[in-house]
């Protein structure tokens, strides 16, 4: 494994493949805070199966739009969102959704590592435990799983037992991505998972990234240019709200089709 | 069917319903998931019950002034607002008044202000502007130690060790003194006996202390550095730091901590009734005994007999109920105002 | 111009040395009670204080009922005031921001604080003593648990309060009911806090005695019947204390010290187990 986190992704879905399915599909998206609009008629499709990165300038609204995937913003009032984000067939911003089911299947990890005052062990069952009736076997085996999807389980399985958060940040943040994991979410959304993280734990997780989307399909937000264009294979660039474009990575930073996309990628602007 | 967490109301949230797809799964969505609603019914039930707790906690204040008026009814309806202004206590002609028992209690709590106010600011300059850092915390620590020991404690030594004291050396020495000069020697005429209302209030002052100079302290520590650092800057002494910049801006919470030292003062039972001398008597000199609300109450309620009588101790109740209520709740605007004004400043 | 700076330097010093005059004031009082308490109470100590009953005037005896007493009740009334004020905590914090409950309750909870215990007392002898028609040691635990509920109401949404926002979020991130985020999650990272706040709370109400005098009142002998006057510890000190005999007021300093140490013990016990049970 190499630790250069400035060599460029070396294996890679082919570009030249069919498109994709479209895993989460946004419709025409404003999102208001208060009388403040947040997100100006946002259309863009998630591909199943792949990493999609939100990138942009502080306070573009990225973070705001990945919040929305499940429903995360509907804790604060005062925060509502007004269109269509299509996912398996049902709109998920109607009254009647069932949230806590809807973020089963939409995993979340956030930018702070937020381990649960508990064990590490009792940190992944925990959300287990929420949705299945596993024995203690099965259970056991969970986890194991879970944690090596993250790899962490050689670093954890001595200390199953011990507070998750006794960790450091980067294995905090890896235990976040294990729990995440473990209730086998379909889609996988992080919130600027690494800015808070040392360059080798970065790297870890990224390469982390790359192996997760073979099972999952992933959104990331990430105010980090390069790491979008090492890990995702679409990109969104958002700026003040609205989408600017949105492509395969590779074509939106070899040859961006606006102005304001080659301005913000060159370092021009922001 | 409505969100299981906080408050958002359905119609926050608005949907445009796109084609004839959407409107069929929309439709068919309808039906409720039992899995959900009994995670909904379950949110609710929690929601319910810790409200119905915080519920409780104004159940009890508004019980506190109920039952303290219902039991008070009888001497209301017999003494009326002569109660107040009334000097006589005599439970064999079943005359009372609260007269003596007030002012008691507000000489002390006074007695306890004058001396504590200036020796708790005093404290919270030293701990906040003098101490060495290796000091703060012991120091601190002990003063809240001060704070933590029991009022009885304070009542046993006061009446064994610092009374006969008193009795002894300091109320001899006041007498002899400011017992002398016009006016003011009024207030210290009489016997020696240790106990009494100067006794009571300075041990008041004692157990006063830690309180006031705890809110002291900490509002002297929320003191941007910025704004001190500027008037050292110009050649300030330390003092005129404290005096012109840190006391103007933390002047609400000092006056907010005084008030809480207040009300802790006005109800304060086991160290007065040790003290106090429980005299139902008034006079102007502060080295008689007198009485407290508290601590007529203390002495006295388990002794009462006739409806009378013990109304008239619970009317007392409802008075220092009032009283210090009264002072709490200014005490609390006040720190509130501070930290409302802080958010601005800063 | 000298003469005005020589004038400042003085008034400053001046100001200072009073300063420190005053923080030795507090805690040369501190010690002398503190050494009074020591040298009193470790004269009258013996091991009969924990073996004999509260006696008549006149003859030995020890404190064992009232300690008996005071722990039966300070348990009573802490197990009956914690669940009710870390829920009303739990509602202050968690579900608060919108209207007017939690303001309001807020506000009374912080006046109840600081008003006078023995007001309380009262307040259950109307409601409950005289209903009953006779003093218990329940009727104590009663009013105990009145005092317990502020200190607990207080300390829950203080330490709830501090808990970030993304830790809440991680949990429902998962699926997880909000109650179960409450009481799994949130709660249960602040639950060193929490004990903590308990802790304070029955050093508290282990010294108080106002609450005491009208509800369970004392009981010169051993009983364990919570429907009936109970025996404790700082009524008793009281009732000896203001007594002419030698060897009541002797028992008095005892308990005096028993109580003075069990306060500082909880209070030092407090303040380490937060210490160390607070991660960084």
């Amino acid at each position: 494994m190499t630790l250069d986190i400035f060599a460029p992704r070396t294996e890679a879905a082919p570009k030249t493949e069919a498109r994709p399915a479209t895993k989460i599909a946004v419709r025409h998206l404003d999102f208001y805070y208060g009388n403040f609009q947040g997100l100006k008629a946002i259309n863009l499709e998630i591909a199943e199966r792949r990493v999609t990165a939100f990138i942009g300038p502080s306070g573009c609204g990225k973070s705001t739009l990945l919040r929305t995937l499940n429903r995360m913003y509907s804790l604060y009032p005062g925060q509502r969102a007004v269109g269509e984000i299509m996912f398996n067939g049902r709109n998920i911003l109607d009254a009647r959704v069932d949230l806590n089911m809807l973020r089963a299947k939409i995993g979340m990890v956030f930018q702070k590592p937020t381990p649960f005052p508990m064990s590490i062990y009792d940190n992944i069952a925990f959300g287990v435990r929420l949705y299945e009736k596993l024995s203690p076997r099965r259970m056991d085996e969970r986890v194991e799983w879970a944690l090596t999807k993250a790899a962490m389980w050689d670093e954890a399985k001595d200390k199953l037992k011990q507070s998750g958060m006794a960790l450091s940040g980067g294995q905090q943040q890896r235990l976040c991505i294990a729990r995440a994991v473990a209730v086998k979410p379909e889609v996988l959304l992080l919130d600027e998972p690494t800015s808070a993280l040392d360059p080798i734990s970065t790297a870890k997780i990224e390469e982390l990234i790359s192996e997760l989307k073979a099972d999952y399909t992933i959104a990331i937000v990430t105010h980090n240019m390069q790491q979008a264009a090492r890990v995702s294979d679409y990109t969104a660039y958002m700026y003040l709200g609205e989408l600017i474009e949105f492509g395969a990575t590779d074509e939106l930073f070899l040859k961006p089709s606006r102005k304001e996309t080659e301005d913000y990628i060159t370092g021009r602007f922001g | 069917m409505h969100e299981p967490i906080m408050q958002t109301t359905a119609g926050a949230i608005k949907t445009t319903i796109g084609g004839p797809r959407s409107r069929a799964q929309v439709a068919a969505a309808k039906m409720p998931d039992p899995k959900q609603k009994t995670a909904q019914l379950e949110d609710l039930l929690f929601r319910w019950i810790t409200r119905c707790f915080a519920f409780f906690v104004l159940a009890i204040l508004l019980g506190i002034i109920g039952s303290l008026m219902y039991g008070s009814l009888p001497a209301m309806q017999r003494f009326g607002l002569g109660f107040l202004v009334s000097s006589e206590w005599n439970p064999v002609t079943e005359k009372f008044g609260a007269l003596v028992p007030i002012v008691g209690t507000l000489v002390t709590s006074l007695i306890a202000l004058l001396i504590g106010v200036p020796v708790s600011f005093g404290i919270a300059l030293f701990l906040t502007e003098l101490s060495p850092p290796w000091l703060k915390r012991p120091l601190g620590t002990a003063v809240e130690l001060l704070a933590a020991i029991p009022s009885i404690i304070y009542g046993m030594w006061g009446l064994f060790v610092l009374a006969p004291l008193f009795a002894d050396y300091v109320q001899p020495w006041l007498i002899k003194t400011l017992g002398a000069t016009p006016l003011i020697g009024l207030l210290f005429k009489g016997p020696p006996q240790g106990i009494g209302v100067l006794t009571a209030g300075f041990v008041l002052a004692i157990m006063v202390i830690p309180f006031i100079a705890s809110v002291m302290r900490d509002v002297f520590e929320v003191v941007p550095p910025v704004l001190k650092e500027s008037a050292y800057g110009i050649g300030c002494t330390t003092w005129e730091v404290v005096r012109n910049i840190v006391l103007p801006y933390t002047k609400s919470g000092v006056i907010g901590g005084i008030m809480l030292g207040l009300g802790r003062a006005l109800g304060e039972t086991m160290a007065v009734t040790f003290l106090i001398g429980n005299a139902h008597q008034l006079s102007t000199s502060i080295l008689a005994p007198g009485n407290s609300i508290a601590s007529a109450l203390a002495n006295e309620f388990t002794e009462a007999v006739g409806d009378v009588y013990t109304s008239a101790l619970i009317e007392l109740g409802l008075i220092l109920f009032v009283i210090t209520f009264i002072v709490l709740a200014l005490a609390k605007l006040l720190l509130l105002q501070l930290a409302k004004s802080e958010g601005k400043r800063t | 111009m000298r003469h005005l700076y020589a004038r400042r330097l003085l008034l400053n010093r001046f100001n200072l040395a009073m300063s420190l005059m005053t923080m030795a004031f507090g805690i040369a009082f501190l010690l002398w009670i503190l050494y009074t308490l020591v040298a009193a109470g470790f004269n009258a100590f013996s091991a009969s204080l924990f073996t004999q009953m509260t006696p008549p005037p006149g003859s030995s005896g020890g404190l064992l009922n009232a300690i008996v007493g005071s722990l039966i009740m300070a348990a009573m009334g802490t197990l009956m005031g914690t669940p009710v004020g870390i829920l009303a905590g739990i509602y202050l914090a968690e579900y608060g921001s919108r209207g007017w409950l939690a303001p309001c309750t807020r506000f009374i909870n912080d006046i109840l604080l600081s008003a006078p215990s023995i007001i309380i007392g009262l307040f259950i002898y109307q409601v409950y003593v005289f209903q009953v028609r006779h003093f218990s040691a329940l009727a104590g635990s009663f009013a105990l648990a009145l005092i317990v509920i502020p200190i607990v109401v207080r300390t829950t949404e203080n330490m709830l309060r501090l808990v970030p926002d993304s830790l809440r979020e991680a949990a429902i991130a998962l699926g997880t009911p909000q109650w179960k985020v409450i009481l799994m999650v949130t709660l249960r990272s602040v639950r060193a806090g929490v004990i903590t706040g308990v802790l304070l709370a029955v050093a508290r109400i282990s010294g108080e005695t106002a609450p005491l005098l009208f509800t369970a009142l004392n009981n010169q002998f051993w009983t364990t019947d919570l429907n009936a006057p109970m025996a404790n510890l700082p009524v008793v000190i009281f009732q000896f204390a203001m007594s002419p005999y030698n060897d009541w007021q002797q028992l008095a300093w005892a308990g005096s010290l028993l109580i003075t140490l069990a306060v500082l013990l909880l209070n030092v016990m407090a303040r380490i187990f937060f210490r160390q049970a607070t991660p960084k």
